[in-house]
């Protein structure tokens, strides 16, 4: 595996430093805001893309990826164990539940691996502390209040105003922080809405040359937006045969393909699908989630082929659910989930982690999942040696990132 | 003040039952004590079951406490650290990981009847924990039951810590980002002199000369809130609320009650001015005047009966306009009534407060 020197970003940011030097070295000396992070609006520039992808809501990881040989899954899980015989087997051990069958192959073929058992060292089982927790990359501290993603991006700052897209209408917690990043819900929409002349009148009112925060996020915003219509006209034609689903989350997959394919010097993409709080009667609706979140997914891999040697995805979620079924066919809050990591530099085909085991005396709490893998490391691993960050403390405040707690998921 | 108390003793209207909360919480918690005393105001949220069940006070006791059908007990910290860290004395106030626990045991029994049926604030001293404790340095002696709270609620709303950062969440709201530190001192001093007196709080920013100086005039970049009220308002519309208008609110990143973290929202530019998010604002100054907000009526023509560009200015902008946005409006005509207050409500200048 070769790495292209051109393509890592550390390059990407100096070469637009170079570019902007000068311009950036007044704005940091003038204003701690704007000016500090003009932007360079249409850079042509690939490469590697980092994908996040979080399933808010607290997806029973157990139901993703099933146990099947643990004879505790089928005793406490009566009425809703994935039945052995539907259960895509990977291992002997584990196998996907029949509703990922997207996967499959991916994981076959070594480009998907599993990281079991992972999550957060901090027992909350409020969705919100956790998401925020997550998001943060800070369990159990409050006063943490960017995202991992934007300080990741605070070790290199650049200048490009397509560094970072969340594809969701407000900025994740994880992508918020000083580093500028855009929320797109739709990059077909982007824009003012309600007529070019309205538009054009905008922008001229903030083109003028008045060094506040205004004029300066809207002189990037117009340019972002005219960046946008140039690189992505005309209806898009999905490659490789890929099949997006209909539903939001398949679109905000094929809006993920489009920034990338567009080479806007894309580095971090965000994107979310919710509906995994399965309290009650999970069999069918969590089918259908999954089917949804599997296909679209696996239509983002498909379509953008060779490119997926430079893009990585991966899936997390606040906590997994708990192991016993409760009264009503569904699951309650748990502790420890697993993640899904894709991509050509993924070394796949592999169960990552320490499994905890689901014997009485081996559950978190006496009920969950236990966690052997500090989410922090499965993320760490990524900026450490994906992005190829060299100053990763700093995304991770009060936390020791050690490569040896790395689960070696990436090279 | 609604508005600013709210956000300071924030809840989020999604988590789980809070949705049934929230309502009484802003009406019967925030709004009666917006000019009162603080500690009165800080007492109330802590009471309120909208606060025990969003920071989970409720569900906290003593370890030893009897087990209950669904849950092991045990402490809860939740609460305890944000009215440290958030309601009183600010992430900097010298309070250490010991008192914040010690702050939950105080505070083990505040909790609520009938949870799953709208009961409202109750003390049980079967979840307390009635040993001894020690918060920032004071004794609180064994056996004082529900009185552990309150005597924390008291020494938490009198703090000097506490004055300093209400007076500097106050000037932030108010003044500036970075507001002048003299203000802020002054402001504290008035907030301990009168033992917490908000109305006399208020009235030491907002009658001060920093306040008033043209060094701050326009500092502030409105909230989307803000925005959205100072839009309908300028124009002489009315609302109802409704839909479309919550979801504008939401694409420009402040949903209405839906604030996640118990941080509330920030009251700085940084956190409002992105570019999808000020775009949004400019659609929505076009959506607003093209009759879109659906239970939202605006007429353009009711304030500006021809599309004259300088009597739109004066009534919209006054002398906040500047002269490239003058000019940049005079290259535009003519266009309707309409349409140039639009225009108008997207310019910078009525960004700012």
């Amino acid at each position: 595996m070769s790495d292209c020197p051109e393509c890592t970003p550390r390059n990407l940011s100096r070469r637009t430093f170079l570019k902007n030097g000068a311009l950036a070295m007044v704005g940091a000396a003038l204003s701690p805001g704007f000016l500090a992070r003009a932007v360079e609006a249409a850079p042509d520039a690939r490469g590697r893309v980092l994908v996040v992808i979080f399933q808010r809501g607290a997806v029973d990881g157990l139901s993703m990826v099933v146990p099947h040989a643990a004879p505790e899954y089928y005793k406490l899980r009566k009425g809703i164990a994935i039945p052995r015989e539907q259960v895509l087997d990977l291992d002997g051990y584990f196998g996907l539940h029949p509703s990922l069958a997207p996967f499959k192959p991916l994981f076959d073929r070594r480009t998907l691996a599993i990281v079991q058992a992972s999550g957060s060292p901090d027992n909350t089982r409020s969705h919100f502390d956790a998401q925020d927790y997550m998001e943060a990359a800070a369990p159990g501290n409050k006063s943490v209040h960017d995202g991992w993603l934007n300080r990741y991006m605070g070790t290199a700052p650049n200048k490009n105003a397509f560094r970072a897209v969340s594809i969701t209408a407000n900025l994740p917690r994880s992508l918020s922080g000083m580093q500028p990043a855009l929320a797109i819900p739709s990059v077909r929409s982007f824009g003012v809405r309600g007529g070019k002349s309205a538009e054009r009148g905008f922008e001229a009112m903030y083109s003028q040359s008045a060094s506040d925060v205004l004029h300066g996020t809207g002189k990037e915003s117009f340019k972002a937006v005219e960046t946008l219509r140039k690189r992505l006209s005309g209806p898009y034609q999905p490659a490789n045969g890929a099949n997006y689903p209909r539903g939001n989350f398949g679109q905000q997959m094929q809006q993920v393909a489009q920034l990338i394919k567009a080479d806007l010097g894309l580095e971090i993409a965000a994107a979310e699908v919710g509906g995994w709080d399965t309290h009650a009667n999970q069999r069918g609706p969590l089918a259908q989630r999954l089917e949804e979140f599997a296909q679209s997914v696996a239509a983002l891999h498909q379509d953008l082929g060779d490119r997926m040697q430079d893009v990585l995805i991966i899936t997390m979620s606040e906590f997994g659910r708990k192991l016993e079924e409760n009264g009503s066919g569904g699951t309650d809050h748990g502790h420890g989930n697993c993640n899904f990591v894709i991509g050509g530099r993924v070394r796949g085909g592999r169960i990552y982690g320490q499994w905890p085991g689901l014997a009485p005396g081996q559950l978190f709490e006496g009920r969950d999942l236990a966690v052997t893998t500090d989410f922090r490391d499965v993320f760490g691993e990524a900026v450490v040696r994906f992005l190829q960050c060299r100053s990763a403390s700093n995304v991770f405040p009060g936390y020791a990132l050690l490569p040896n707690r790395f689960r070696g998921y990436l090279a | 003040m609604v508005d600013f108390w709210f956000n300071h003793f924030n809840v989020n209207w999604s988590k789980g039952a809070e949705r049934w909360l929230v309502t009484a919480y802003e009406r019967e918690v925030i709004r009666p004590h917006a000019f009162g005393k603080f500690r009165d105001l800080l007492l109330a949220s802590a009471q309120s079951p909208a606060m025990l069940f969003y920071l989970d006070n409720w569900l906290s006791s003593s370890a030893t406490a009897p087990a209950r059908r669904d849950r092991k007990p045990g402490l809860n910290e939740n609460y305890a650290r944000e009215l440290l860290e958030l309601h009183t004395l600010g992430v900097d106030g010298g309070y250490t990981q010991n008192d914040v626990v010690e702050v939950a045991r105080c505070l083990t029994g505040w909790t609520l009847s009938r949870p799953r049926d709208g009961g409202g604030f109750v003390f049980r001293p079967r979840m307390h924990d009635s040993g001894q404790k020690v918060v920032l340095g004071k004794v609180i002696r064994a056996g004082g039951g529900k009185e552990d709270g309150i005597a924390v609620i008291d020494m938490l709303a009198r703090h000097p810590k506490t004055a300093r950062f209400i007076a500097t969440k106050l000037c932030l709201r108010f003044v500036a980002d970075d507001p002048p530190k003299t203000l802020v001192d002054r402001v504290a001093a008035v907030f301990l002199r009168t033992d917490g007196d908000l109305r006399q709080t208020v009235r030491a920013v907002l009658t001060s000369p920093e306040f008033l100086s043209a060094k701050y005039a326009g500092a502030k970049i409105k909230t989307p809130l803000e925005l959205v009220a100072s839009s309908i308002r300028a124009v002489g519309g009315e609302t109802k609320g409704g839909t479309t208008l919550l979801a504008a609110l939401n694409r420009m990143g402040m949903p209405l009650y839906l604030c996640q973290p118990p941080t509330g929202y920030a009251d700085r530019a940084d956190a409002w001015v992105s570019s999808g998010a000020l775009l949004e604002r400019l659609s929505f100054a076009v959506a607003l005047m093209e009759g879109r907000m659906v239970g939202t009526t605006v007429e353009a023509e009711r304030i500006l009966p021809r599309p004259d560009l300088d009597r739109a200015i004066e009534i919209i902008l006054g002398a906040r306009c500047s002269a490239e946005t003058r000019a940049t409006l005079s290259k535009e005509m003519p266009v309707s009534s309409k349409k140039l207050v639009g225009l108008i409500l997207g310019s910078p200048e009525f960004q700012r407060r």
